[in-house]
């Protein structure tokens, strides 16, 4: 058999999951644990560069995803590092491909570096993956099920992956490559797992479209009225439960959930969790040691009423 | 040519009822919202909508014209693919109720379109629309970066 990849990698959790995004930081770190997937926080870490950093300066941005990669790869000598959040994951996948192919940004990059006193990252040492390739690939879904204690039997959820996750596909050169690799149209990881731990995964259409996270500040009625429209199309799917992978959606569809029905008078009663928080659920941890208690929309009712949890 | 705004609250007010009355022309009206979505947008920039199709969709050859130097406008080319599949389902024979759950899909999609586009273009001020968002800043703003942030 095979050796599994991915036993032990750098984690990088990012802003949100130290904020808004404390549940599925518990979560993840919670199902790791169970699995015997080991994770080693990245030293003295810093923002990614989000989304505001990426448009005041996108080369500033590919800096600061760089010295993540720099840092879990020259000191701490890991091969792979693993982020939760889709906005993390993805600039370090874009920092990675601007490394790769434009000159400017590694001048920009090298000088940065040399200012700040740590080693440039070089495009290729290190492989930037996302929690769900983690569990995966790291996993699989065959012993996933094996270890599945409470299953997620009849419970229906719809899985939403946002826009970040495969987009722009020229950032993701290992997604599309054929059976048993991610889309960036139609991904399937996460429907995959909670497949696997026993989870009806209804028919949903709008899986990774654009919940108008960065303009909640903006334009809010817009970001509501795209969450209310998801929130819409996953109860008509069926869904009992939006499962989530990505900080900056999850508080999204949490928040705008409220704003809906307060300004719009939209109502929605589906509930909103992390993936992490579902597979933890299905492999015999409390609710509450994965945070679900924490979410705006409190999933617990869902799990009792399928006797889940 | 109706307003995105009027497009909205057509696709909000419609009904599985009015659907159901008229049940063979909702698929093929929700996709000419999505095609008169993509017009405005078009239009807005000042270039004249394809008559083309890609696909035998026009939907879809309005969205690449679109996207021709406009990376941002990706965001909604899944969205645009599903309401051609959704479409596509509603050709065939599939039971009244699969049938019927598939036209609010596509209600659905299309709705996203209007809301995603309608908010991009509110927004044009104030830069790219989400996942491949590019810089808002202008030519000497940028030139001005150049020479302070990344030195």
């Amino acid at each position: 058999m095979a050796e599994k990849k991915y036993q032990k990698v750098a984690y990088y959790p990012g802003c949100a999951l130290e904020g808004s995004g404390h549940a599925y930081n518990k979560s993840t770190k919670a199902v790791g644990k169970a699995l015997g997937l080991e994770l080693e926080e990245v030293d003295n870490w810093n923002c990614c560069g989000a989304m505001e950093v990426k448009n005041i300066d996108p080369k500033i941005q590919t800096y600061l995803s760089s010295r993540v990669m720099s840092i879990a790869a020259n000191e701490m000598k890991h091969d792979v590092v693993m982020a939760p959040c889709n906005g993390c994951y993805h600039n370090l996948k874009k920092a990675e491909y601007d490394l790769a192919h434009d000159e400017g940004s590694r001048q920009v990059v090298d000088r940065l570096s040399s200012k700040a006193g740590h080693e440039t990252y070089q495009a290729g040492q290190i492989e930037t993956i996302h929690a769900l390739d983690w569990i995966k690939d790291g996993i699989g879904e065959e012993e996933l099920a094996k270890r599945v204690k409470n299953s997620l039997k009849g419970l229906k959820i719809a899985n939403y992956y946002g826009c970040m996750y495969t987009r722009p596909r020229h950032i993701f050169p290992e997604k599309d490559q054929g059976p048993g690799s991610e889309s960036t149209s139609k991904p399937h990881y996460m429907d995959d797992l909670l497949a696997a731990a026993g989870a009806e995964n209804v028919d949903f259409a709008l899986k990774t479209a654009c919940c108008g996270g960065a303009h909640t500040l903006s334009d809010a009625d817009t970001s509501t009225k795209l969450v209310a429209n998801i929130l819409r199309a996953a109860e008509e799917a069926g869904a009992e439960v939006i499962a989530t992978e990505c900080p900056t959606c999850h508080t999204g569809l949490e928040m705008h959930q409220v704003r809906a029905e307060t300004n719009f008078g939209i109502k929605t009663n589906v509930k909103v969790m992390y993936f992490t928080q579902l597979l933890g659920v299905a492999l015999g941890l409390s609710p509450k040691k994965v945070g679900v208690h924490e979410n705006a929309s409190d999933g617990r009712a869902a799990l009792k009423a399928r006797q889940i949890a | 040519m109706r307003s995105i705004e009027a497009i909205e609250s057509w696709i909000e007010d419609w009904s599985l009822r009015e659907g159901a009355a008229d049940g063979a022309a909702a698929p093929m009206a929700f996709l000419l919202a999505g095609e008169e979505i993509l017009e405005h947008w078009l239009l807005a920039h000042g270039q004249q909508p394809t008559a083309d199709k890609k696909e035998g969709f026009r939907l879809l050859a309005l969205h690449r014209q679109a996207a021709k130097g406009d990376p941002a406008f990706n965001a909604c080319r899944e969205t645009c693919r599903e309401a051609c599949y959704r479409y596509n389902l509603a050709q065939t024979d599939l039971p009244r109720e699969e049938w019927q759950a598939n036209l609010a899909t596509l209600r659905r999609v299309v709705q996203h379109l209007a809301y995603f586009i309608g908010g991009k273009m509110r927004n044009a001020q104030l830069g790219e629309f989400c996942c491949s968002s590019r810089p808002i800043r202008n030519e000497a703003a940028e030139a001005a970066m150049e020479g302070e942030g990344t030195q």
